[in-house]
């Protein structure tokens, strides 16, 4: 048994934005255990204020390279709720298609070139194109589709540029959506290899019952808009976010925390597995099944293979909604119209690939945002990571330092962390006692 | 063979995206690996070397310990790039310098927001350090950056188109969105994206810097013929470009202010502040 360990990653790797793990055991007795946020503060919500409403998707878009999609979603629903805006069936159907696509983007990246190489047993990416060349090739390959797919409707992943308030700027050529239909049914191939690979993987195990929150709708595995539903068998309308989020300041600390029933409570791919499997296509169902996936689930580095099944169910999804798209045609539609009011307000929600995001705006009859409010989904999960660190360093004892390590970096980007969006962190503080 | 120069990529306050954009080129240009050797990439790898050539520096400097990190870069590397509009221009995230850095601290994290995050105006990192070569854009154009790439690795000089956006709009044979009553700055707005907000029908919004000797004057006048107000105009000439207009000297072509003044007071608000117990 050890009874003294150190441990200190300065900056974890393969993370987006930055974030120390420091755990420190005396005689056995955990004396500090924390994910420090050392990210840069951006203020994002202080300097909407004054911008005008039709800026406010571009601005936050800039939030996360890898989330723009859904952070510009959130915005966009948000201002359309404000200005009592409604959209189009059209315009419903093309912003599912390129979330869905960002979705995948960032699934595929976190799975293959974040996760795989921890238990490949190479550093990163770049020596797996060289030991697993096919395996990168097809990550790349899945990748470049969901960027393609983006493209098509949004203009680009990073940054979307055709998403407006009320709908689009500009459509694509169906010519354009037969090419994404084919590519997709091409590449089915790769989902189900993809699937194959992760089911290969030994997932750490490691249980830690908590509460689980997403996005649920009453007849489908839904991102946008819905009610917010939680494994403790709560729902609220996602107007009512802050109760949900509760952030607070906690007293003599400068640790923000978020919690709802329990203490902290998980968002992301395994939250919304465990709310809402049932409305899986069947062919995510069989993924599910085949990594050991079974709801509930309180393993959170199985969120990784959760993430597989959403990549798999989208998949799906994504052929159905290119279906509708071709067979209805798309029409050059102009974006639905605003109404300005004093004070109108607005709560946007979306379930991004790292979880439960929201966004909220009070925007003036000038057309000027007054007051801005973004909860992203990292934030939501810190708290919960820091009570499944706590939980795992002791079962880790007798492991060499190294491996707790690992197991401990493991863990954290298990969550898919996406520290810089650390548009509203707090220096997160835990010190186990 | 030689050896591969070595390069890395660093992030400041930036949403990582242009790193991303990079990550996005090896899809279908895998081959890059084969020319440079990457020492250091935090978002996508665990190995980190500290013997560089080339630094590319995504993100803009917005507190004090920035400075000696980025210091520490200049000194290792032969060549530093800034890596997109933040490095660039300071970016977006100098929007919160039309606020009290104060105000800003104290509407996102509450009265103990100024103790809890060390934070000052955004600048692009050239206010800090010597920089060789900029990719500019929000994101940076991946086919750019390629081509930099290449230039770089050739030892040949840089050089930025020195051209509006509007020549690369019409060799794509778009139609012209201010003439369709779409407000754009394409006509001020430094070329080289292959002008694509244009054309996914969005007006452009100046994310790569202006064009040599942009006419802001008369951008003004065709903005105003769209029916805008000076505020709103003001709105879109600083969404990336708010910390060039702040240092550019009297007369500024930006009119209004979009903010209070600077001495606005603590915003009392608790919309976004987090609850204190």
């Amino acid at each position: 048994m050890t009874e003294n360990i150190k441990v200190n990653v300065h900056h974890v790797t393969r993370v987006e934005g930055h974030g120390n793990i420091v755990v420190d055991v005396r005689a056995g007795t955990i004396e500090k255990c924390e994910l420090q946020i050392v990210e840069t503060p951006r203020f994002f919500e202080a300097m909407l204020r004054g911008r005008p409403y039709y800026q406010a998707s571009h601005i936050t878009s800039r939030i996360c390279g890898i989330c723009a999609c859904g952070h510009a979603t959130a915005s966009l629903r948000a201002t359309e709720r404000a200005l009592q805006v409604k959209l189009s069936e059209q315009t419903v159907r093309l912003r599912k298609l390129a979330f869905h696509g960002e979705l995948l983007d960032s699934h595929i990246l976190h799975g293959y070139m974040l996760i795989a190489p921890d238990f490949l047993g190479v550093g990163s990416v770049i020596p797996l194109a060289a030991s697993h060349p096919e395996v990168v090739k097809r990550a790349l390959r899945m990748k470049q589709f969901a960027g393609d797919l983006c493209a098509a409707f949004a203009g680009r992943h990073t940054h979307p540029i055709a998403m407006t308030v009320g709908g689009f700027t500009q459509f694509p050529a169906l010519s354009k959506v037969e090419g994404l239909r084919e590519r997709a049914e091409a590449l089915l191939a790769d989902v189900d290899a993809t699937v194959e690979l992760f089911g290969t993987l030994p997932w750490p195990s490691f249980e830690r019952e908590t509460e689980y929150v997403a996005l649920v709708h009453p007849d489908y595995y839904g991102f946008i808009d819905g009610e917010i539903g939680s494994t403790d068998g709560y729902t609220l309308p996602i107007d009512q976010y802050r109760a949900v989020t509760n952030e607070r300041l906690a007293p003599h600390s400068t640790a923000k925390h978020t919690a709802f029933n329990r203490d902290s409570y998980m968002v992301g791919a395994l939250a919304r597995y465990n709310l809402k499997h049932k409305h899986l296509h069947p062919r995510a169902k069989a993924a599910a099944e085949h990594l050991g996936l079974s709801a509930p689930c309180y393993n959170p580095f199985l969120n990784s293979a959760a993430q597989v099944v959403e990549i798999v169910h989208c998949m799906d999804d994504v052929i159905l909604l290119l279906d509708e798209v071709l067979k209805r045609g798309l029409a050059w539609e102009k974006p639905a119209p605003v109404t300005l009011a004093p004070g109108a307000r607005g709560v946007g929600a979306c379930d991004v690939p790292r979880g439960i995001l929201f966004h909220e705006y009070q925007i003036g009859e000038n057309g000027l945002i007054e007051e801005a409010n973004c909860i992203i989904p990292t934030g939501q999960n810190l708290g919960n990571i820091d009570r499944d660190m706590r939980a795992l360093v002791p079962t880790l004892l007798t492991e060499p330092e190294d491996s707790i390590r690992l197991k401990m970096e493991m863990l954290v980007r298990a969550y898919d962390p996406c520290i810089s969006c650390s548009t509203h962190f707090l220096n997160v503080e835990f010190v186990g006692k | 063979m030689a050896t591969k120069p070595k390069i890395a990529f660093f992030d400041f306050t930036s949403c990582e995206g242009c790193q991303l954009t990079v990550i996005d080129l090896l899809q279908t240009h895998l081959g890059l690996l084969d020319l440079v050797e990457i020492v250091q990439f935090r978002e996508a790898m665990s190995e980190r070397g500290e013997d560089y050539q080339i630094a590319f520096i995504e993100g803009s400097c917005t507190r004090k310990s920035d400075e000696a990190r980025l210091r520490r870069i200049r000194e290792q590397a032969a060549v530093v790039v800034a890596l997109g509009a933040c490095a660039h221009l300071g970016g977006v995230n100098a929007l919160k310098n039309y606020w009290p850095i104060e105000n800003v601290q104290t509407y996102v994290y509450g009265k103990n927001g100024k103790d809890a995050y060390e934070s000052y105006p955004a600048r692009p990192i050239s206010a800090v350090i010597k920089v060789d070569a900029v990719i500019p854009g929000c994101p940076i154009d991946r086919y750019e950056f390629l081509r930099i790439v290449q230039l770089l690795l050739q030892g040949r000089r840089l050089r930025l188109p020195d051209y509006p956006l509007c020549v690369e709009c019409k060799l794509k044979e778009n139609a012209c969105l201010n003439t369709l009553g779409k407000p754009c700055l394409g006509p001020i707005t430094r070329a080289g994206c292959d002008a694509i907000c244009p054309t996914y029908g969005d007006g452009c919004e100046g994310c790569r810097g202006w064009a040599p000797e942009a006419n802001f004057a008369y951008m003004r006048e065709i903005l105003r013929g769209h029916g805008l107000s000076d505020a709103d105009i003001d709105a879109r000439f600083t969404m990336f470009n708010h910390f060039q207009f702040q240092h550019m000297g009297e007369p500024a072509p930006v009119t209004t202010s979009l903010g209070p003044d600077k001495t606005a007071p603590l915003p009392t608000s608790a919309f976004a502040a987090p609850k204190e117990d």
